[in-house]
């Protein structure tokens, strides 16, 4: 029991972390139907812009929090610029195009930025400094550190602004219309092609701060860190319904509780045969599990022509 | 002088003395290549292995529109079946010729694992799901060391036997008729055979009546299930020979390079990808144009990148290389250089 609920705390806490990253997946895919690989990109180049800062102010004896304050708000507009950036140049000339070319073009994007990542910060992996003091609590035999509270608590407060930004503004009414009809939508006077920048900029936000937190939860950061853990984030907003944001949230949380518990079960489940390194095969499993048992997702209220 | 060349071009032999010249050019190219050095020569193999790949895929994303991103775990599969049966690492050393087949066999079972679940999905959500099944063919490949060691974990296979015939050895140089054979030549000639048996299956099967039931698929799947086409049966095939077809690359890299890795496929996958795209997907031609001028493009951006940025960029850089070409040639001409009109779903 008290692994399950040690594995409990760890699932939940990644998987806020996926959550994160998983919005900007569905809502880039709710607005222009895109996977946009590069993503996973950006929140690898969060973490390392904070990495650069926090090693620059490190000395300065500044206090520790708010050092990683100016790191993270560093590394936000770092990351919006390059949402920017890349829907401008790389995906707004394929508008339109066959569907194949904007998925290629978004898989170079995501090759170009980890190798520009690999030449800025090397290629080997940067310990990730640890400036704030880790306090550790226990409760019902579980483990629960600060940094774990901090990611709990920062990722809930961002998505309750994303939520409002979404369903209690005028932005995030134009937002919705230009997904659900981005014809219709202009005629009302809505300009698409800025709201569609604006989707990117916000989703490379929320992948700065993801990025900021999974480098400072595990302690290390790396220029390849992105591919994977935006793959798995893809896979979380499948499984909560893509192009639908609570279902993104939802997708992130429980695949990181899935997660692991497989983890850390897996071992006992097979006689020790495979062990905690297959973690990774889960989310892919739960993916396909999804897509073949219920292809919209698990809040998916749209389920696309195609799945 | 111009009429009496196009009188030659009339004669009924035009097409047999072009192929023959064509012929014998790709017969005497590594030995002009190895005249510049023998880094062209692998160049050149390297872009046969990409072409291969790309018509592969071509196949499978081209003719049938199916959006398979782990194609090139059916690759790894390959390479790691001769890797396991012409290696020290088992002591088993069985001939290339036995395990080409069982190679294509067990991935073909592979796509049929992969094909039967996903027959309901297309577009976006089949490409992520088979990037799934990519990433776990990948995960499991580079866990399988314990409890008994199968794929050697992240060190890889090493010391794979190289592809024999007779008594020649593939790796090593030798002497015949006055010219040496230097082991990348040898190589090129096998790749190049494989090729051209390669570029004929595709080209057969796009005037097959398979061909014109992927063609239909890819257009409008519900009128092709209209016409009397079995979707599913066809889609299922589709993986069967695109799988078989990667594990054949699979096979003949694992002898040519003589390593089986894990990681081995993943960069290489998408530039296999990028190729067929880059040439105009759905396109023989154009998978084949393709992948010569990504392997070109890359060898020459791994050859100058130094020079042209003042040593500021090394030859590790050259992926950023084709991918930015890639890029501008997509945002300049989506459909790719040769493309045609590409169906929405491909």
């Amino acid at each position: 029991m008290d692994v399950f609920i040690q594995q409990v705390i760890n699932g939940l806490t990644l998987g806020a972390v996926y959550a994160m990253v998983a919005l900007g997946y569905t809502m880039v895919y709710g607005i222009i139907q895109l996977i946009n690989f590069a993503h996973g990109e950006v929140v690898m180049v969060g973490a390392m812009v904070a990495f650069s800062v926090i090693g620059a102010l490190a000395p300065s004896g500044l206090p520790p929090l708010a050092i990683v304050l100016v790191a993270a708000g560093c590394a936000i507009p770092v990351c919006m610029l390059i949402g920017y950036a890349m829907e401008r140049a790389a995906y707004r000339p394929l508008r339109g195009a066959p569907r194949l070319a904007p998925l290629i073009t978004a898989i170079g994007v995501s090759i170009i930025l980890q190798h520009l990542a690999m030449l800025i910060w090397s290629r080997n992996p940067l310990a990730f400094p640890q400036i704030i003091k880790v306090e550790s609590y226990h409760f019902a035999g579980a483990t629960i550190t600060s940094v774990q509270i901090a990611i709990l608590s920062i990722s809930l407060a961002m998505m309750a602004g994303l939520a409002a930004l979404v369903y209690r503004t005028r932005l995030g009414t134009a937002m919705r219309a230009t997904a659900h009809n981005p014809q219709v939508a202009g005629l009302m006077g809505i300009d698409a092609n800025r709201i569609i920048a604006l989707t990117f900029v916000i989703g490379a936000a929320l992948a700065a701060v993801a990025g900021v937190m999974v480098a400072s939860y595990y302690g290390i950061a790396h220029y390849a860190m992105g591919s994977q853990l935006g793959l798995k984030a893809f896979c979380a907003a499948v499984l909560g319904g893509i192009g639908n944001i609570p279902g993104a949230m939802l997708g992130g949380v429980l695949l990181g509780v899935v997660e692991a518990l497989g983890a850390g079960y897996i071992g006992d489940l097979t006689g020790n045969m495979f062990g905690s390194n297959y973690q990774d095969v889960f989310a892919f499993i739960v993916l396909i599990a999804v897509l073949v048992l219920r292809p919209s997702g698990l809040l998916g209220e749209r389920v696309g022509d195609r799945a | 002088m111009i009429e009496s060349l196009a009188r030659l071009k009339r004669h009924a032999a035009a097409p047999w003395a072009g192929a023959a010249i064509v012929a014998l050019a790709l017969l005497a190219l590594p030995f002009a290549l190895a005249a510049v050095g023998t880094t062209w020569v692998r160049i050149t193999n390297l872009a046969i292995l990409f072409v291969f790949l790309s018509l592969g895929l071509n196949i499978v994303v081209g003719f049938a529109g199916l959006l398979d991103l782990g194609y090139v775990a059916f690759y790894a599969v390959g390479a790691y079946v001769y890797a396991l049966l012409a290696s020290p690492h088992f002591g088993i050393h069985w001939p290339f010729w036995a395990i080409l087949p069982l190679g294509a066999a067990v991935a073909a079972l592979f796509g049929v694992l992969i094909g039967a679940p996903t027959l309901k999905l297309r577009g976006d959500y089949l490409a992520i799901v088979t990037l799934g099944f990519g990433e776990i063919v990948r995960i499991f490949l580079n866990n399988l060391s314990q409890p008994v060691n199968i794929t050697n974990g992240p060190q890889g296979i090493a010391r794979i036997d190289p592809f024999r015939l007779g008594g020649i050895d593939f790796s090593k140089s030798d002497s015949f008729l006055g010219l040496t054979f230097s082991g990348p030549i040898k190589y090129y000639y096998l790749l190049l055979a494989v090729l051209l048996a390669v570029i004929f299956i595709n080209v057969r099967l796009q005037n097959s009546r398979i061909g014109r039931a992927w063609e239909a698929i890819r257009e409008d799947e519900i009128a092709a299930r209209a016409m009397g086409i079995d979707t599913n049966r066809i889609i299922a095939l589709t993986f069967v020979i695109g799988a078989a077809l990667a594990a054949v690359a699979g096979v003949m890299v694992a002898s040519y390079y003589g390593i089986a890795h894990y990681a081995m496929g993943s960069q290489l996958g998408l530039k296999a990808f990028c190729a067929a795209v880059l040439g105009g997907i759905g396109n023989i031609p154009g998978a084949m144009l393709g992948g010569v001028l990504l392997g070109v493009v890359e060898a020459l951006g791994a050859g100058y990148i130094g020079d042209l940025t003042g040593n500021m960029f090394g030859s590790n850089y050259q992926d950023v290389f084709a991918f930015i070409v890639l890029i501008a040639v997509l945002v300049l001409r989506p459909s790719g250089l040769l493309g045609e009109r590409v169906g929405d779903r491909a």
